[in-house]
């Protein structure tokens, strides 16, 4: 069997390694959930690269319907045609627009199927794709045929936990929730990411996120998508690893720290811990 | 075996049906777990859990059915972690370790256990009875003996085989567990209610369609209000007194309906709303709104929560004149009463823990006052609470 194993650019613990063989395997939909920048998104793309599949990403938005991944009826056009006294207009498969899942279901060889943030659309809206995903097909109502998938679609759902989802259709799926990596993790990822990069610079830069990651009450805690930015802007500043270290007095707040902490009230929270900080070993 | 594990799931209430348990066992087939238990814990969580809240009480039941591992000890006898932190290390020789006495069989073992817990009060470090780190008591962490019962340890001090489930990294999704402001904010999304109000602004496509064709191919447009959160909410706070040591409970789940509510009003109250309410809970004194007004104002379509712990003096409740504060001229219950048939939807959110909550009369009379409709101020009570307000 091919398996999934992480790929050059993407760390896979052995959880989610076991988590994506057995959906692949049971060809059933592996819902992802974890802490916003995780690295929940760049998995399906991860998953396809390592299998040499194509992706066929749908992101969903709060005005989403269902039946936008089907597809859409496009009566405008077919009303407009129809006043211009076009030919076409006679064939409604003309007016028949494909969506993703369409697009998934027909395509040569199985791709993998995103669907994004399934959390962000109406909660009915899981449930209206309850049977599609089970059975793997649909009826186009218009045109009277059945779109059968030809072979089963790898799918990959991710959640950002906004909205419950139905327990029949959690039933289908198969679960995984990225926890947030542990340092070991943590620095293999950033080798992954920028190989060659000096060891102390990393191991510094690690010790001043993990400290940053522990100060209560942050709105918005970084993640590793905010290290990775964090890591690229250090060293195209070329800030040595010396600077990080640095715990005299003035120089308590990080460098860069913009791409750490994204919310000015977090900002405000840290200067001022720093600030208190100081004090104590001062006095 | 399997069996058993999945009926002892159940048990623990992570809700696992018979079709997760066939899906495990189809993947088991396709060798998806093959020959590592790891791999098998891994497969079964991601077959078998399908909410991050339950990890935890899975990890436990693995841990229970696949090891013969200890089971947790009831609820409220939690060890407090502080005492188990890795302070000191103590090594001891070999013929220490022949010394040490086994205590006598698991049961045995446990049985003291339970006991000691309730003996002891303090945290201890080192000796050879009391739990803690690093002494000679079967009981503890970083210690030795060797029938020992490791609690909460988290290296692996002895080479003793411990577990991923034994880590139990899960731990704080539990949803009892207390609650940040962003979950407090998904748990209040449940009260969201999409309604179409106000000047229609908005083409709605398939009404026009729906009417041109009726028009027999003459363009007709229909328009429709836009669609938005319409749901309004009256949320009454108490302040002061014993409500103090819950403050920051209280200010996290306003912080987050003031986020997530368009409609939202406050006021506040001290034990129990009487004749008036504050806007401003600073200005008690100065400024207040008749409740009778608020009555009057917000119509029966908002939701009505009430924060507080509820824990007063049951005079406050039935008799005229009962408040610690002023001389009240209706006893308590009348005034909750009436805001209790303004507002047919309603709920009561004690930040109280729900099994204290019998140790006090006055929680028990509001509760019956409230019928019923009275929630933990925890991730699971305030979604309780959302269900029975959204009905």
């Amino acid at each position: 069997m091919s398996g999934f194993t992480g790929t050059s650019t993407y760390v896979a613990t052995d959880d989610l390694r076991v988590a994506v063989n057995a959906a692949i395997a049971l060809e059933r939909p592996l819902l992802v959930k974890g802490e916003p920048g995780t690295g929940k998104t760049i998995l399906a793309q991860e998953i396809a690269k390592a299998l040499g599949k194509r992706l066929i990403a749908w992101h969903i938005k709060s005005t989403t319907k269902a039946q936008h991944g089907l597809y859409e009826y496009d009566a405008v056009a077919r009303l407009r045609d129809s006043q211009l006294g076009e030919a076409k207009v006679h064939d409604i498969a003309n007016y028949i627009l494909r969506g993703k899942l369409w697009e998934a279901f027909v395509a040569e060889e199985a791709p993998v199927l995103l669907i994004d943030e399934i959390d962000k659309a109406d909660i009915e809206f899981p449930n209206d794709l309850l049977l599609e995903l089970d059975r793997m097909e649909f009826h186009v109502y218009e045109t009277r045929q059945t779109i059968v998938a030809r072979q089963r679609p790898i799918v990959v759902i991710t959640s950002n936990n906004e909205k419950e989802l139905p327990d029949a259709f959690l039933r289908r799926c198969f679960f995984h929730y990225i926890r947030f990596p542990d340092r070991e993790t943590m620095e293999a990822i950033v080798a992954v990411h920028y190989p060659g990069l000096q060891h102390d610079l990393v191991r510094e830069a690690l010790n001043v996120f993990y400290e940053l990651r522990e100060v209560p009450g942050l709105k918005k805690k970084p993640s590793t998508s905010e290290l990775l930015d964090w890591l690229k802007l250090l060293m195209v500043e070329q800030i040595p690893a010396e600077a990080l270290r640095a715990k005299d007095a003035g120089k308590l707040i990080p460098p860069l720290h913009g791409a750490l902490l994204k919310s000015e009230q977090d900002i405000h929270l840290f200067e001022r811990l720093a600030f208190l900080h100081r004090r104590e070993r001062g006095g | 075996m399997f069996v058993d594990f999945f009926l002892e799931l159940r048990e623990a209430r992570v809700p696992v049906s018979l079709r997760e348990y066939l899906t495990l066992m189809a993947a088991m087939r396709a060798g998806v777990a093959a020959y590592s238990v790891d791999d098998f814990y891994y497969l079964a969580r991601a077959t078998l859990v399908k909410d991050e809240r339950n990890l935890d009480k899975f990890d436990r039941v693995f841990g229970h059915c696949f090891k013969g591992l200890e089971t947790p000890l009831e609820e409220g006898h939690g060890i407090p972690e502080e005492w188990l932190r890795k302070l000191a290390e103590k090594h001891l020789s070999e013929e220490e370790k022949r010394q040490i006495a086994a205590l006598g069989g698991w049961e045995k073992l446990m049985e003291t256990l339970r006991r000691r817990l309730a003996e002891q009060k303090r945290r201890h470090q080192g000796g050879s009875k009391w739990i803690g780190t690093a002494g000679t008591s079967p009981f503890g962490a970083w210690g030795y003996n060797p029938e020992g019962v490791r609690i909460g340890q988290e290296g692996n001090r002895n080479n003793r085989a411990v577990k991923v489930w034994d880590k139990r990294e899960f731990r704080n999704l539990d949803d009892q567990v207390e609650i940040g402001t962003r979950n407090i904010k998904i748990a209040l999304r449940r009260l969201r209610q999409f309604a179409r109000e106000g000047a229609a602004s908005q083409l709605d496509l398939d009404g026009t369609i729906h009417a041109t064709a009726k028009n027999a191919g003459w363009l007709e447009l229909k328009l429709v209000p836009e669609r938005h959160n319409a749901v309004k909410v009256l949320l009454l706070l108490d302040i002061g007194g014993s409500m103090e040591g819950h403050v920051r409970a209280c200010a996290e789940l306003f912080s987050a309906a003031r986020a997530e509510f368009k409609h939202l009003e406050t006021f506040y109250f001290h034990n129990c709303p009487y004749e008036a309410l504050w806007r401003d809970a600073e200005r008690r004194h100065v400024e207040r709104t008749a409740t009778m007004e608020v009555l009057h104002t917000y119509d029966a379509g908002y939701k009505l929560i009430l924060v507080g712990d509820a824990s007063m003096s049951p005079y406050e409740l039935v008799q005229p004149g009962g408040s610690v504060e002023h001389w009240n001229a209706e006893p308590g219950q009348v005034w909750l009463a009436r805001l209790l048939a303004t507002y047919p939807k309603s709920a009561w959110l004690n930040p109280v823990p729900e099994h204290y909550w019998g140790a006090t009369a006055s929680i028990g009379m509001v509760r019956r006052l409230m019928e019923g409709r009275m929630f933990p101020l925890t991730l699971d009570g305030l979604d309780r609470a959302m269900r029975q307000l959204a009905r």
